[in-house]
């Protein structure tokens, strides 16, 4: 079966690291952060300029002043801090930032990402996602594997205008979570119950499927 | 005014030499610190053809959306323009030119252009639509293209509380664009919600020194929220 949003976010959340600071994009990403393990602590950044981002405010607690990158209210826990834009970019683009998870419409087997122009519709800007995958080493993009017609989104080259150049180096899909390595696809996991060959078929670019794939495991 | 006084009382006067044709680089992300009182006054203003730096343009109705109303831009240099039907109308139509930035290369033109530095090198936007016509150059085996300041004629930003002096204090995630906003533009009109006498800031507190700001003003503001999100106890 290919992976809900929530188990989606719940593979992501995987991945972070005790005393991580980490950049979640709009949508699946960002669910990510209700599966932070009890155990850990991770910082959230949110580009518009904090670092210790918080939960959504109780109705009584809501703060025009405080909103995260997607404008939506939201809390800080103690010990955030607040910072300019220029300076949110600086961290970002100095590598501080240890992981980032963003979404795309399309990834290659280069490392190249497309996500945020598709040519004849509407363009409503790339906001941060340049500046964030330019910037980060440690980045996980989450994607549907295919479109709902069955067109992979894993080619061997992007058709889409790119966000970034040669700097992916993992994706986590609905059906599979692959490393990105020598211009290849490499597969690492399987959604629980979702077989090797149906993940070669839905697979454009270069896949390297070595012998053993374990199924992911919540 | 007088001296080191940067208060004036009226939007009038603090937009006063705001003219056709000119460029204006504004704090602000989505409608959150948003000087939305001098935005109301370039409504008034009635002034045309400005080339406007922001990141993002205000939603119908709010914001720097108002100054689509009557055509008022010409030219927006943002990175994220959704939320926004007349602005998608305009731009459609050919009417509103709109030079798409990454929202962190803007802010580093911002802040270049109020630094002195007229370009600079960043990873950002490499091999995409964004590095294209630009000056490319490698630094230890990474590509880089080459990005230019961004200043304006006047920068229009808010601030939480400020002295009279203009030295100044946001709130929360206010701040984002505001700094270096102000500092872009060669005349810098700030809104505030409280202005104090001098003195009475903490010099170690101050997140913008007023030598950036000419002119300053009291406003009281709405703070349109863009997305409510609550959860529940």
């Amino acid at each position: 079966m290919a992976l809900t949003r929530e188990q989606l976010a719940q593979r992501v959340s995987q991945e972070f690291q005790d005393g991580y600071y980490v950049n979640l994009g709009i949508g699946i990403p960002t669910l990510a952060a209700n599966y932070i393990p009890n155990d850990m602590q991770v910082v959230l950044q949110s580009e518009n300029g904090l670092l210790g981002m918080g939960p959504f405010p109780l109705e009584e607690e809501i703060d025009a002043d405080l909103i995260n990158a997607g404008k939506q209210t939201v809390t800080m826990v103690e010990g955030a801090a607040i910072f300019s834009s220029a300076e949110s970019f600086g961290m970002i683009r100095g590598g501080h930032v240890d992981l980032t998870v963003l979404g795309a419409f399309e990834v290659d087997c280069q490392g190249n990402i497309a996500s945020w122009m598709i040519p004849g519709k509407l363009i409503k800007g790339m906001g941060g996602a340049m500046d964030l995958v330019a910037g980060a080493d440690n980045i996980i993009v989450t994607m549907t594997h295919a479109s709902k017609s069955g067109q992979s989104k894993l080619l061997s080259e992007c058709t889409l205008p790119l966000t970034g150049k040669g700097c992916i180096r993992r994706v986590l899909t609905d059906l599979a979570l692959m490393d990105i390595e020598d211009g290849k696809f490499i597969l690492r996991e399987r959604a629980p119950g979702v077989s090797v060959d149906e993940i070669i078929n839905l697979t454009n670019g270069e896949l390297v499927v070595p012998d053993h794939v374990p199924e992911m495991t919540f | 005014m007088s001296g080191f006084d940067k208060v004036v009382t009226s939007y009038e006067e603090a937009l006063a030499g705001l003219e056709d044709d000119m460029t204006i680089i504004a704090g602000g992300f989505g409608l959150c610190g948003i000087p939305e009182n001098l935005i109301k006054e370039i409504k008034r203003k009635g002034t045309k053809g400005l080339t406007i730096a922001s990141n993002n343009a205000g939603v119908d109705g709010f914001g720097l959306g108002i100054l689509l109303e009557d055509k008022q831009i010409k030219k927006m240099i943002a990175s994220y323009v959704g939320e926004n039907a007349l602005f998608e109308a305009q731009m459609m139509s050919g009417e509103l030119e709109v030079e798409l930035t990454p929202q962190g290369t803007l802010a580093e033109k911002m802040r270049a252009g109020g630094a002195g530095i007229p370009a600079f090198y960043t990873a950002t936007g490499y091999g995409t639509p964004v590095g294209e016509g630009k000056e490319m150059r490698e630094f230890d085996g990474r590509h880089y293209i080459l990005e230019e300041a961004l200043s304006g004629d006047f920068s229009i930003a808010k601030a939480w509380k400020a002295d009279r002096h203009g030295n100044l204090m946001f709130r929360k995630t206010a701040r984002n664009f505001n700094p270096m906003a102000i500092t872009a533009g060669k005349i810098s009109v700030v809104e505030v919600e409280e202005i104090v006498e001098v003195g009475q800031l903490d010099p170690d507190e101050i997140h913008l020194p007023g030598i950036y700001v000419n002119r300053l003003i009291k406003g009281t503001f709405e703070k349109t929220i863009e997305q409510r999100t609550v959860r529940t106890a």
